[in-house]
C-alpha cells in the first residue's frame, strides 16, 4: 500500500505550519517518515539545506526532529524526570546516574514551558494533557529544531489549550520550527503561519493561515469526488429491521436492503456504538429492535441470538483465530448448530465451508489451510463468513475493506450488494469517505459520539460529510 | 508443527534403534512394561497439561496437587472407605484445586502462571506441615494394585491411562468443548466475539486439570503400599516439557494429544536408556533440556517459513 505519492512542504525556522487533511489522506505516514520511523521509497528530507540520508529514529533525533503524539508516549512507571532522562541524557548504559542533576534538569525543563509538575512523580499518575506537556519539555530538552505536534488539542480543555497555544508561540519566538496537525479548523487561524492541505497522500495545496477559511479548507480536502467505481446496485429498500433508540444517545433505523454508511473522523465514537450494539460494551440505556421486536443485548452471544452480526475493524485481533483451519473459522460462532449433541458434525462443516469459500471466492489451499496462511482480503472473507453463516438481519461492518488489496475490495463491495438484496440491513463503519459514498444508500456522519447529521445517498458530497465530521454543519445537509 | 513432529518422532526412532543394538535388554517385555506402568500417571497429566496449554494458560501447580491427592487418596483407603470411593472423592478434591486455581485466574485475573505458582507452594506446605512429612503408612490389603494380583493391577493402570488418553484425543477433535479451547488459547477476543464462553472454559480446563491430577495421583499410590507425602515433585516440568516437546505452542492455540504422547514417550525413555547404555544418570536433566530447547528452535524456525503472511 503506498500511503504517500506526493507531498512536497518546507517549513521555516520560526513558523507553525498546520498540516490537514481527511483520515487516511497520509498525515501520519508524513509524521513517520520525518522521525524516521519508516523509510521513503522516493524523495528527500532537507534540514538546514542539507539532506538527511538513512534516517531513523535515533538519527532524526540528534537531528532535533521531534514528534508529540495525541497518544503520549510516556513510560509509565517511570518518574516524569526518568521520563525525560531516557532521551536527553548520552553517553553509555554503564554510566552512573547523577540523580540530583536529573530531577533539577527535569525541573529545569519543565520550568521553560510554565509546567508545574513534580519531576518525582511516577509520569502514569499524570493527567492527559500533563503528560503531553513532559512529552513537549522532553522534545525540547533534545535541542529540537523541528517539533511535530500531532493533535494536540484533541484532548486538552479551552484552559489547557489556551497555555498550550502559549507554549506553542514561545517556542515560535525561540526560532523552533513546528509542524501542527489538527482537525480543529477553527483554532489553525489562530496558530499557524501557513497551512498544508494533503489529500490522497498528496499536499494539494499550502496557504497562508490568515487569508483562508474553515471553508476553503474543507473543500480542498474533499476534493472533488472521484468517480471511483462502486458496484453499487440500488435495490427496493424493505421495512425497518434495525432500529437503535437512544443507545448511549444514539438513534437511528436501517431497513432491509439497506447499507447505512457511518462516517466520522477516527476516534467519533465509531467502533465504540458497533461494540455497544454488538453487546461487547453493553449499554445502560436505550432500546435496540430487530424486525419490530426489542431485543436486550448484554453479550456477544445475546447479539448472535438477535440475528445481529459484526465483523470487526482489526481483523487479525478480533476477526479471525488464524491457528485454526479456515473450516473452523466459518462455523465458530454457529457451533452449536453443526452439532448434534455436543459432538462436531465435521461433514456439515466442511460442506459449509466449501459452500462458503465458492460462494465469496476466497482464494486459499483449501479449507484445512489455517486461517494465517490467507491474503489479508481473504482473510477478511472468511471473518465476513463466519457472520454471513449465523443468518443475521443486521449486519455491522467495521472499516470492511481496510488494508485489502483494490482487488479484493471491490468483490467485498459486490458482496455487500448481494447480501443488501436479500434482504439484509447493513451497518457500514468506513473512514474512506469514497467507500462511503460510493456504497452507502443513507450516511451518518458522527462527531463526539453523537450522531450529528444523516444525509441521502443523492444529497451527499464528500465536502458535506466533511464539514458534518469537522463540526462545521452549516455546510452539510443534516437533517 | 508437523516437522516438529517428524523431527522428534525420528529422535525417538534413532533412540530406539541405538538401544536394540547397543543394549538388547531394554526391549525385554518385563522393563518396557514397567516403564510404561511407571509413566502413565505422568501421561495423564500431560493430558490435562495439553488442555491447559492449548486454552492459551500454564498450571504449575500440578506437582502439589497429585502430592495432596495422593494423600488424600491414601488417607481415605486407610480409613476404609471402598475404593472406587476413594478415586471418586480424591477426583472432587482435585476439581476443587482447578477450580481455586480457574476462579484466581478467571475471576480475579490472576495471570495463570502466578496463580498456580502460589497454589503449587501452597499446597506443598499445607502437606507438609498436617502430614509432618510422615508418609501414609499401614494400607488395606485392598489398596495395593487395587487389590488385584501385580500383573492384573499394572494393566489396570495402563487401561485407565489409555482410556483417559484416547478420550481426550478424541474429544479434542470432535467435541465442541475442543474446538473452543483451541479458539480460545488462539484468540481469547476474536473466540469471545463470537459468542463462545470464554470464561468458562478457561474454568473448566482448570478443573479438569486438578481433576486428571488427582485421577493420576490414586493410580500412582496404587503401586505401592505406602503413600509418600513427598511424591509428584517435578511432576509440572514433566508435564509441561511433553507437552512442548509433542508439538504444542507454548502461547497456546496449536498441538494435539498425539504429540503430546510422542513428548512423553521420548522423556519417558531417556532415563532407562542412559542406564542402558552405560551413561552417567546426571546427564538426563541435561538431555531433556537439550529436546526441549531443541523443539521451539524447530518451532521458531517453522513458524517462520510457514507461509505466514504479514
Amino acid at each position: 500500500m503506498r500511503a504517500l505519492k506526493g507531498v512536497s512542504f518546507d517549513l521555516q525556522a520560526g513558523e507553525v505550519h498546520a498540516l490537514v487533511g481527511e483520515n487516511g489522506a497520509g498525515k501520519s505516514t508524513l509524521i513517520k517518515i520525518l522521525t524516521g520511523a519508516v523509510e521513503p521509497d522516493l524523495g528527500s528530507i532537507f534540514l538546514a539545506g542539507e539532506r538527511v540520508a538513512g534516517n531513523s529514529p535515533h538519527h532524526s533525533r540528534a537531528l532535533g526532529i521531534a514528534a508529540v503524539y495525541q497518544q503520549p508516549a510516556i513510560f509509565p512507571h517511570l518518574t516524569v524526570a526518568e521520563n525525560l532522562a531516557l532521551v536527553n541524557e548520552t553517553g553509555g548504559l554503564a554510566r552512573r546516574v547523577r540523580w540530583a542533576d536529573r530531577v533539577r534538569t527535569a525541573r529545569e525543563l519543565l520550568a521553560t514551558i510554565g509546567a508545574e509538575i513534580d519531576p518525582e512523580r511516577e509520569a502514569g499518575t499524570l493527567s492527559m494533557p500533563e503528560q503531553q506537556l513532559v512529552e513537549i519539555a522532553k522534545a525540547l530538552g533534545a535541542n529540537v529544531r523541528v517539533l511535530i505536534l500531532d493533535e494536540p488539542t484533541a484532548s486538552l480543555t479551552e484552559v489547557e489549550t489556551e497555555r498550550l497555544f502559549g507554549i506553542v508561540g514561545r517556542l515560535r519566538a525561540q526560532g523552533t520550527g513546528i509542524i501542527y496537525i489538527s482537525h480543529r479548523l477553527e483554532e489553525l487561524g489562530r496558530i499557524a503561519d501557513r497551512i498544508t492541505v494533503l489529500r490522497d497522500g498528496e499536499s494539494v495545496a499550502t496557504r497562508q493561515a490568515s487569508e483562508t477559511t474553515p471553508q476553503q479548507l474543507i473543500s480542498l480536502m474533499a476534493g472533488r469526488e472521484l468517480a471511483a467505481v462502486f458496484p453499487k446496485r440500488v435495490v427496493p429498500i424493505g421495512d425497518v429491521v434495525f432500529s437503535v433508540k437512544g443507545v448511549g444517545g444514539v438513534s437511528f433505523q436501517v431497513r432491509a436492503g439497506e447499507i447505512l454508511g457511518v462516517a466520522g473522523l477516527v476516534g467519533a465514537g465509531r467502533t465504540e456504538l458497533a461494540e455497544t450494539l454488538f453487546g461487547i460494551t453493553p449499554a445502560a440505556s436505550g432500546t435496540v429492535q430487530v424486525n419490530g421486536k426489542t431485543v436486550v443485548v448484554r453479550s456477544p452471544e445475546d447479539a448472535i441470538r438477535a440475528g445481529i452480526a459484526y465483523v470487526p475493524e482489526d481483523r487479525r485481533r478480533h476477526g479471525i483465530v488464524g491457528d485454526l483451519p479456515l473450516r473452523a473459522n466459518t462455523t465458530l460462532a454457529i457451533l452449536d448448530r453443526i452439532s448434534a449433541n455436543t459432538l462436531l458434525d465435521q461433514q456439515a462443516e466442511r460442506a459449509l465451508a466449501t459452500d462458503w469459500v465458492l460462494r465469496l471466492g476466497v482464494k486459499t489451499d483449501g479449507i484445512d489451510a489455517p486461517a494465517n496462511s490467507l491474503s489479508g482480503g481473504n482473510q477478511q472473507k472468511v471473518a465476513i463468513s463466519r457472520w454471513l453463516v449465523t443468518e443475521p438481519k443486521v449486519l455491522i461492518l467495521d472499516e470492511p475493506t481496510q488494508g485489502i488489496d483494490v482487488g479484493a475490495k471491490a468483490e467485498c463491495h459486490r458482496i455487500m450488494c448481494d447480501l443488501a438484496e436479500k434482504g439484509l440491513a447493513i451497518v457500514m463503519i468506513s473512514s474512506e469517505l469514497s467507500e462511503i459514498l460510493g456504497m452507502s444508500d443513507r450516511i451518518a456522519v458522527m462527531r463526539a459520539g453523537a450522531i450529528v447529521g444523516v444525509v441521502e445517498r443523492s444529497a451527499a458530497t464528500g465536502e458535506g460529510l466533511l464539514a458534518l465530521a469537522l463540526g462545521h454543519g452549516a455546510l452539510g445537509q443534516s437533517e | 508443527m508437523k516437522q516438529r513432529g517428524i523431527a522428534i518422532g525420528i529422535f525417538w526412532a534413532v533412540l530406539l534403534v541405538t538401544l536394540a543394538v547397543r543394549a538388547p535388554a531394554f526391549f525385554d517385555f518385563a522393563n518396557l512394561r514397567d516403564m510404561e506402568v511407571v509413566n502413565a500417571p505422568a501421561l495423564i497429566v500431560a493430558v490435562g497439561m495439553t488442555l491447559i496449554i492449548l486454552a492459551g494458560e500454564i498450571d504449575v501447580s500440578v506437582g502439589s496437587q497429585f502430592a495432596v491427592a495422593s494423600v488424600v487418596a491414601g488417607t481415605l483407603a486407610k480409613a476404609g472407605v471402598p475404593l472406587p470411593l476413594v478415586a471418586l472423592l480424591t477426583a472432587l478434591v482435585g476439581a476443587g484445586f482447578g477450580a481455586v486455581n480457574g476462579a484466581l485466574v478467571t475471576l480475579f485475573g490472576v495471570p495463570s502462571i502466578v496463580a498456580t505458582l502460589a497454589a503449587m507452594a501452597f499446597w506443598r506446605e499445607l502437606l507438609r506441615w498436617v502430614t509432618q512429612g510422615a508418609w501414609v503408612e499401614g494400607l488395606p490389603a485392598n489398596f495395593q494394585w487395587m487389590g488385584l494380583s501385580q500383573p492384573q493391577g499394572e494393566l489396570a493402570i495402563l487401561v485407565a491411562a489409555a482410556a483417559i488418553f484416547g478420550v481426550f484425543a478424541w474429544g479434542l477433535r470432535h467435541w465442541q468443548a475442543g474446538r473452543a479451547i483451541y479458539a480460545v488459547g488462539s484468540n481469547r477476543e476474536s473466540a469471545r466475539l463470537a459468542g463462545l464462553p470464554v470464561t468458562g472454559i478457561s474454568m473448566a480446563v482448570f478443573v479438569l486439570m486438578g481433576t486428571l491430577t488427582a485421577l493420576a495421583g490414586v493410580l500412582d499410590s496404587v503401586r505401592f503400599s505406602q503413600v509418600q507425602s513427598s511424591a509428584g515433585a517435578g511432576l509440572e516440568l514433566k508435564a509441561i516439557s511433553a507437552v512442548v516437546i509433542g508439538g504444542a505452542a507454548i502461547t497456546g492455540g496449536r498441538g494435539t494429544l498425539w504429540g503430546t504422547l510422542l513428548g512423553a514417550s521420548v522423556l519417558a525413555v531417556i532415563a532407562p536408556a542412559l542406564t542402558f547404555l552405560g551413561i552417567n544418570a546426571f546427564w538426563e536433566k541435561a538431555i531433556q533440556g537439550g529436546i526441549i530447547l531443541g523443539a521451539i528452535v524447530l518451532e521458531r524456525l517453522s513458524a517462520r517459513g510457514g507461509g505466514r503472511s504479514r
